[in-house]
């Protein structure tokens, strides 16, 4: 294509592109995000698209292979415009069948359609899925319309509008006066307002500046970052060029994870698409505006996504912290002022400049017209997985409460268990319990609550989880991931990582907890970077709500959560009725009893390694799992 | 120059300049392991930590910070010593010396801050005069010494300080300056009358013996290094400093 010179020829392209598609032409958005193609979803997209040639329908149905939809669990995922029939665990053999009868004949097939757990009903339209019901998606909602690699369908549905406004309309201080207003904060974690960073960057001395976009999401179990760079990477490119065009920057970075394959593929297509277009390059639309974007990828490392680590990634050096009182937007990469924000924090840029600043802080808590930090604005997209009954990415207003999200949305814990607590903010995030679920969600209230909102990551916990194991784990993954630098986050995580596995196991003494307490404050208190400062919350968050399991693991020798091997033993009861499926699963040969009603099946204790098999495979509930009782 | 307080005490210095040094220059005592006036602060070890309050956007924040690599800003107030700093340097004196319990630096720091035990298990007999990562050796070899011979490798507890690859050193000059750096002392130096070593890089080069006084001066290699960065040959080092 022939480079765009200008506003006003970006206008009149858009246009030539919409005239160009049929309005009345059905599409068929298919998702091809990372967890949807662990069900074949390209084979779907591909055998739709073959059927639908096959069956003559090419000028009346387009197969759009998409981003993330975000219901994950119910993968492989379609859904068809402007009808919004939604199609949930799609196999690919079905899509002859699903073009001749739903596309030719009108006809909804049932067995594809979404049934509510909670009232047994099937239900057709997409709206009316309370997962997607409930949720407000600003930023995700392109990312299912649009070919993630395709800059005419980002265009054509109002993409780079929000980009030629200020290059077209708007001064710089005026564009960082709109982001500030807007009360934008940070979406990796920090919470920092965006505006306020972006004019600190602009105003540092230099003539050299940088902005950087942190796709280094390194939380397990979180992927909103990934999903919407691969969903649709143009919409944070726009909100680099813009950020770069408020703070004076020529040159861009992209820090994205080698893990992430995809999002560094669309987004590689992405920048071939906009440098082609002029959208990246020299004299941008003709603003006099230069800029482009490079990808680094990063090897992976947890505390890369720390700024200042990342910044020496950059630059080649062993991914380190530094200290940040000299800002990195005075001096950051090789020096100089860099502007670093999330994935998500960017992509909500072309969001505000498009529909301004009224419309986006209508949207969440607090009031931030005199002070930046005075509230939580705009959406939030959240990773919510664990024991819930929807898990996949949802985009929620801030503001709405832990219940809304995991009831409302999530549809509950599984398995009609008990709710035990909800992790937010990935590893280094607090626990809530179940009397925190009816408070707003946003940076503050979390962060009072002894959590924090982090990049997103939400874990529900159900009854059978181990308050203390739970810390273990995160403890695990952080005493890995912490680079190593200074010392309270090295050996302080160490430290708490055997004092809980001691717990856990058994050998645990009285004076673990104060201990425990007292190591978990300086972790929190001298540590170098954020990874260490909020390394401790998964044990402070736990100790502070859920002291009572520390307390019968260390006293009692008790798990309360029936979980800890150390403390459990499994025994066989009196509603056995002899069907012998235990003896059979048991992979130590522990259990001994004969196939007939009546019989006592036993297990030997000595030879019982508590790997729960017993226990699962049990279909009338006559195994018990004992605690408190030392073998 | 810019003013600020020291627990109470208004002082000068230039901008930017270390809390660490100036708060050191002025008589406060701020313990200190990784920190070396040759080198860029790191702030690994944590023990200098301060509480420093300052205002920023428009809010008045008191934070524990690390002073070696904080800067001094007009109107700071610092406060040197108070009960959450102490409760934070004796557990990182605790800590340390859970990591290495033989080191003699650590002893007088658990004395002088009253860390008398320590709570974690140690790791035994081999944890004898263990490195605590301070990063000196590694800093001052690279920026002062200028032969970068060591790095870091591995994270967490296992990152170590040490030569390429965990193989002997093939760069290290054995000018022994990491020896004379490191804070717990656990870089060993053996000299024999021809022979150098420092033990924990696996290194040994021979010593350049003084042509006046026969006595050994210097590693021939760190005579080769220096007389190269002045542009001048080995032949210009023949006598020892005393004879010259």
């Amino acid at each position: 294509m022939q480079p765009i010179r200008s506003v006003k020829q970006l206008e009149s392209y858009r246009e030539t592109l919409r005239k160009g598609r049929d309005p009345d032409r059905k599409i068929i958005s298919v998702c091809t995000g990372t967890g949807c193609k662990a069900y074949k979803c390209d084979d779907l997209a591909s055998a739709l698209q073959a059927e639908v040639k096959s069956q003559g329908l090419s000028d009346k149905v387009e197969v759009v292979p998409t981003g993330c939809h975000g219901f994950c669990e119910r993968g492989a995922l379609m859904v068809t415009y402007p009808d919004d029939i939604f199609y949930q665990k799609v196999k690919p053999d079905r899509a002859a069948e699903i073009v001749e009868k739903t596309f030719k004949g009108g006809e909804i097939l049932e067995d594809l359609l979404y049934v509510d757990p909670v009232t047994g009903k099937k239900i057709a339209k997409e709206s009316d899925i309370p997962f997607y019901k409930n949720q407000q998606q600003e930023l995700l909602a392109a990312g299912r319309r649009i070919r993630p690699d395709s800059l005419d369908d980002y265009l054509a549905i109002g993409g780079y509008a929000a980009l030629a406004k200020v290059l077209g309309e708007m001064k710089p201080a005026e564009v960082i006066d709109q982001v500030t207003k807007s009360g934008l904060r940070g979406r990796g974690g920090g919470g920092f307002p965006a505006g306020v960073k972006w004019k600190t960057c602009a105003e540092a001395p230099g003539d050299i500046r940088y902005v950087i976009c942190n796709a280094d999401e390194g939380d397990p179990g979180a992927y909103m970052d990934r999903s919407l760079l691969e969903g649709n990477p143009h919409s944070v490119l726009e909100g680099m060029l813009i950020g770069a065009y408020a703070i004076g920057s020529t040159q861009g970075y992209v820090y994205v994870r080698n893990e992430y394959p995809l999002a560094v593929s669309n987004l590689n297509a992405a920048l071939a698409g906009a440098r082609e277009a002029g959208l990246l390059g020299t004299d941008i639309l003709g603003s006099g505006m230069d800029f482009d974007v490079q990808i680094v990828r990063g090897g992976g490392a947890f505390v890369c996504g720390e700024s200042t680590a990342l910044m020496a990634s950059i630059e080649g050096f062993v991914g380190e912290p530094r200290a940040k009182h000299i800002h990195t937007v005075e001096q950051g990469l090789y020096d100089k002022p860099s502007n670093l924000n999330n994935v998500e924090t960017w992509a909500n840029v072309p969001l505000i400049i498009n529909k301004g600043v009224e419309w986006y802080t209508a949207i969440g808590t607090g009031d931030v017209s005199t002070n930046p930090w005075g509230g939580s604005k705009g959406t939030k997209i959240f990773s919510l997985v664990g024991k819930v009954n929807n898990t996949g990415l949802v985009e929620v207003p801030m503001g709405v409460t832990l219940r809304q999200i995991i009831y409302d949305i999530g549809g509950g814990v599984r398995d009609g268990k008990k709710f035990k607590g909800v992790q937010t903010g990935g590893p280094s995030g607090g626990c809530l319990p179940e009397s925190f679920l009816d408070r707003p969600v946003d940076f503050d209230e979390l962060t009072k609550a002894g959590s924090m909102m982090g990049s997103g990551g939400m874990i529900v916990l159900d009854e059978d989880t181990c308050m203390v194991d739970f810390a273990r784990y995160f403890l695990n993954f952080l005493r890995d991931e912490s680079c190593g630098k200074c010392t309270s986050c090295r050996e302080g995580l160490e430290r708490m990582y055997q004092i809980t596995n001691d717990i856990c196991e058994g050998r645990a003494t009285p004076e673990m907890l104060p201990l425990l307490d007292e190591l978990a404050e300086v972790v929190r208190d001298a540590s170098l970077c954020a990874l260490g400062q909020t390394a401790a919350n998964p044990v402070l968050s736990t100790l502070r709500y859920y002291r009572d399991e520390y307390e019968a693991h260390i006293f009692r020798r008790e798990c309360p959560a029936k979980s800890c091997k150390a403390m459990i033993r499994f025994s066989i009861n009196e509603r056995c009725n002899g069907c012998n499926l235990c003896l059979r699963n048991c992979p130590y040969g522990a259990i001994t009893g004969e196939k007939k009603k009546g019989d006592t099946y036993k297990i030997d204790q000595t030879k019982c390694t508590q790997c729960r098999i017993c226990f699962e495979s049990c279909k009338f509930d006559a195994v018990s799992i004992d605690t408190g009782v030392m073998r | 120059m810019i003013e600020f307080t020291i627990d109470g005490k208004t002082v000068q210095a230039e901008r930017g300049e270390s809390l660490l040094k100036i708060a050191t220059e002025q008589g406060f005592r701020i313990p200190h392991l990784c920190y070396h006036e040759a080198v860029q602060p790191y702030g690994a070890c944590r023990l200098c930590l301060v509480e420093v309050t300052q205002t920023s956007h428009g809010r008045k924040r008191t934070k524990l910070t690390t002073s070696c690599n904080y800067p001094a800003l007009e109107g700071i107030e610092v406060v040197t010593q108070s009960e959450r700093i102490n409760k934070n340097r004796r557990m990182i004196i605790e800590l340390l010396l859970a990591r290495a319990p033989k080191a003699k630096r650590l002893q007088e720091l658990a004395e002088e801050y009253g860390v008398d035990r320590v709570r974690f298990p140690t790791s035994g007999a081999e944890s004898d005069h263990e490195c605590i990562l301070c990063g000196l050796c590694v800093q001052i070899c690279r920026d002062v010494v200028g032969v970068d011979a060591l790095g870091f490798t591995g994270r967490g507890v296992n990152k170590e300080a040490r030569p390429p690859f965990g193989e002997p050193s093939t760069e290290c000059i054995a000018c022994a300056a990491c020896v004379e750096a490191c804070p717990v002392d656990c870089i060993k130096m053996e000299e024999t009358h021809t022979l150098r070593t420092i033990v924990r890089w696996e290194r040994t080069l021979p010593m350049r013996v003084c042509e006046t006084c026969g006595y050994p001066f210097a590693p021939t290699f760190q005579l080769m290094h220096f007389a190269k960065k002045i542009g001048k040959s080995l032949s210009d080092f023949r006598v020892c400093p005393d004879c010259r």
